[in-house]
């Protein structure tokens, strides 16, 4: 019953009408917004889908990325250098509307979008045809008791994140939470990787034997054609951050850093 | 001062002071934080656990620190001044406190490795110390810039046998050095204790640091008892960085209907200036390494840069309990500049021969600051010694003799 109440809230969501068509071997890539510099969002947009990116997650720069490691921290303070913000992403993203049709979710931390004002937030990435959000550091009780019912009013889906670390009772409550899919971070590391840079098909493996009402996808740590290839065979996609960021700060073009990461991957 | 029922103050059981504190974690911590939060309090109730506790601190660490009268100073100033002296703790501040409360903690959860985040390097140095004691592995994050204007203490950290990593993200100073030790212990989930250095972090870290701080206040009660006749001071005065000793201070005394608290904000060149670290008075409500309190920050969100002359005070934040204190009005917290703290450091220097750490200095320099009657009864917290910022010192020494400083330049004119 809650799943066909889902359904009408999101409908017209583009990742809702992806995630409807396409369950699996899905790719998302994510990148941070005003990197490298503050108008490349709508270009770094457009590569991603000529490339085949089936969906794509946009993060929202930050001070102090507690989950990030050196590469993303690197491009969060050269886009807030860049003079990027939560307002003029909106502004960028609204001047896109029409020229780019990738399924779009904002990925940031909970403090900019707390100043900014959640309600506010959400009316702003609605119409700029925002599909979800995923805030890390937002626990997911406070999620129920006071913010759920903004996103839902919005059609924005929303997503938690479950490690190898969570226990069994969290995953089910994230796996309540969580519209369109959850986000399986495969290693207990911030993103790009910690001591092994491996992530755990076993944890993987052990979700699918959940019977969760959403899909899983796996992102934290895939960088290359096999960690793609065991994302597709233990969950329903690959989410690729860091191993796209790093080709973009060594290359400063977005074309040629698109055009290798793909190579890497598919070529 | 608003009355309050005289009990013992606790966060919720979501670690929440009123609206601050909480637990604003990425799921990357989730289980090493619940682990703690599960765990703590029944361990910490254990009698072995207090036994070792408090065996630690009156034989190694030395408590119960004097509560001094210091009879120049308070001749000078009129009022009655005690100085509860942190800084006569072994490693010399109360940092000491926390580390054997939390080193204890941690091995009795059988955690191999500690690491810590530090800023003036006291709280380092206390780390390394009871690892040094009790042997474990110890890796100290300190900011790049912190590690320059500190350097005694690396030296003093790298021979008790840590290992210092300098932190060269973000403002190089305490804030990031806090961001990296997360970050690495989401990296080493399974044997690393995280030993926090101050009343901040998620819960449940602000409510184990101020309740092994509390040591001050409940020695502070004994002693007063025992020079005074009496359990309540008129004031207690005590610098607040993340907010340790300003909670160990204040504990016993919240909400009495007697004792003014008053916590010194590092103003740096001021506190309407940018260059400052003035949470309470120049910041408003946010996140911060999991806790939601005051938070200096722009309109987007992004936690700024700060300035103080003293490491330990340099955090753009504030303990959630402080955050609720001064709401509360439970307690006041006033910004005192670099200039203001350098000068009470040379006059308690000149008047009692203590020579305070930087961050001490900013509670002694309240005496100009606030209200009292004469023969008040004053506690200032010293919580600690100033042989670490002697290159401050006496750079502004000879600043001084040499009389091209400005305040000096004033009176010339
Ligand atoms: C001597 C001394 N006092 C005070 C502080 C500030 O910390 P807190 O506010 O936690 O007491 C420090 C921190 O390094 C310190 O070394």
């Amino acid at each position: 019953m809650e799943k066909s109440e889902k359904m009408d809230e999101y409908r017209g969501n583009p990742l809702m009408q992806l995630l409807q068509t396409k369950r699996e071997k899905l790719i998302s890539v994510f990148f941070t917004a005003g990197f490298p510099e503050l108008e490349s969002t709508g270009e770094v947009l457009s590569l991603l889908e000529k490339y085949g990116a089936d969906f794509v997650e946009i993060g929202i720069p930050y001070s102090d990325p507690l989950a990030d490691g050196p590469v993303i921290q690197q491009t969060s303070q050269t886009a807030l250098a860049n003079g990027m913000s939560i307002d003029t992403l909106f502004n960028q993203l609204d001047s896109l509307h029409g020229k780019v049709n990738i399924p779009m979710i904002l990925m940031g931390y909970l403090n900019p979008v707390l100043q900014y004002g959640v309600e506010k937030f959400c009316a702003r990435a609605a119409s700029a045809g925002v599909s979800g959000v995923i805030l890390p550091d937002l626990p997911p009780d406070e999620y129920k008791e006071t913010y759920g019912e903004i996103f839902r009013k919005h059609g924005l889906h929303f997503i938690f994140l479950v490690t190898p670390t969570t226990p069994p009772e969290r995953i089910y409550l994230a796996d309540s939470l969580s519209t369109a899919f959850i986000y399986a971070v495969g290693s207990s590391s911030i993103t790009g990787g910690g001591k092994s840079g491996i992530y755990s098909t076993d944890f993987l493996q052990r979700l699918k034997e959940m019977k969760l009402s959403n899909m899983h996808i796996a992102g934290f740590g895939i960088k290359d054609r096999e960690s793609v290839r065991l994302a597709w065979e233990y969950s329903s996609g690959a989410i690729i951050g860091t191993a796209f960021m790093k080709k973009l700060i060594e290359s400063g073009d977005p074309q040629k850093a698109t055009g290798q990461l793909m190579n890497d991957l598919f070529g | 001062m608003t009355k309050k029922e005289k009990t013992e103050i606790n966060p919720d059981n979501r670690g929440f002071y009123g609206q601050y504190g909480g637990s604003y974690i990425p799921e990357l911590l989730w289980a090493n934080v619940e682990e703690l939060r599960t765990r703590y309090s029944p361990i910490m109730s254990e009698k072995s656990y207090t036994d070792e506790l408090d065996r630690l601190l009156r034989d190694y660490a030395g408590r119960p620190t004097p509560l001094y009268h210091a009879a120049n100073l308070s001749r000078k100033t009129g009022a009655k001044i005690y100085l509860k002296r942190e800084d006569l703790c072994h490693t010399g501040s109360h940092k000491l406190n926390n580390v054997l409360g939390q080193a204890l903690l941690a091995v009795k959860m059988g955690k191999k490795q500690i690491i810590a985040e530090t800023g003036a390097g006291q709280h380092g140095v206390a780390t390394a110390t009871v690892c040094a004691l009790m042997n474990l592995p110890c890796t100290i994050f300190m900011g790049e810039k912190d590690t320059l204007r500190q350097k005694l203490n690396v030296t003093r950290m790298e021979m008790l046998g840590a290992t210092v990593v300098p932190v060269s993200s973000g403002s190089k100073t305490l804030k990031d050095a806090t961001n990296e030790a997360i970050r690495h212990w989401i990296n080493n989930p399974d044997d690393t204790y995280y030993l926090i250095g101050s009343t901040i972090g998620p819960h449940p870290y602000p409510d184990i640091v101020t309740k092994l701080q509390s040591v001050i206040s409940r020695e502070t009660i004994t002693q007063l008892r025992e020079k005074e006749g009496r359990d309540e001071p008129d004031h207690v005065l005590a610098c607040v960085g993340g907010g340790s000793n300003a909670a160990g201070a204040f504990f016993g005394f919240i909400g009495n209907g007697i004792t003014r608290l008053t916590g010194a904000e590092a103003a740096g060149e001021g506190a309407d200036s940018k260059k400052t670290a003035a949470s309470i008075n120049k910041g408003s409500m946010g996140i911060i390494h999991g806790s939601k309190t005051m938070l200096l920050q722009n309109k987007d969100g992004q936690v700024t840069e700060t300035h103080s002359i003293s490491a330990g005070l340099d955090y753009p934040g504030i303990g959630p309990l402080h955050a609720w204190l001064s709401k509360e009005g439970l307690a006041q917290y006033l910004p005192v500049s670099d200039e203001e703290a350098i000068e009470a450091a040379f006059d308690l220097t000149e008047t009692e021969g203590i020579i305070p750490a930087l961050e001490s200095a900013h509670a002694v320099a309240l005496l100009d600051k606030i209200d009292f009657k004469p023969g008040a009864v004053i506690v200032i917290c010293l919580s600690g010694r100033g042989d670490k910022d002697m290159e401050t010192y006496s750079n502004y020494f000879e600043g001084r003799s040499r009389g091209i400083l400005p305040a000096d330049n004033h009176q010339a004119t």
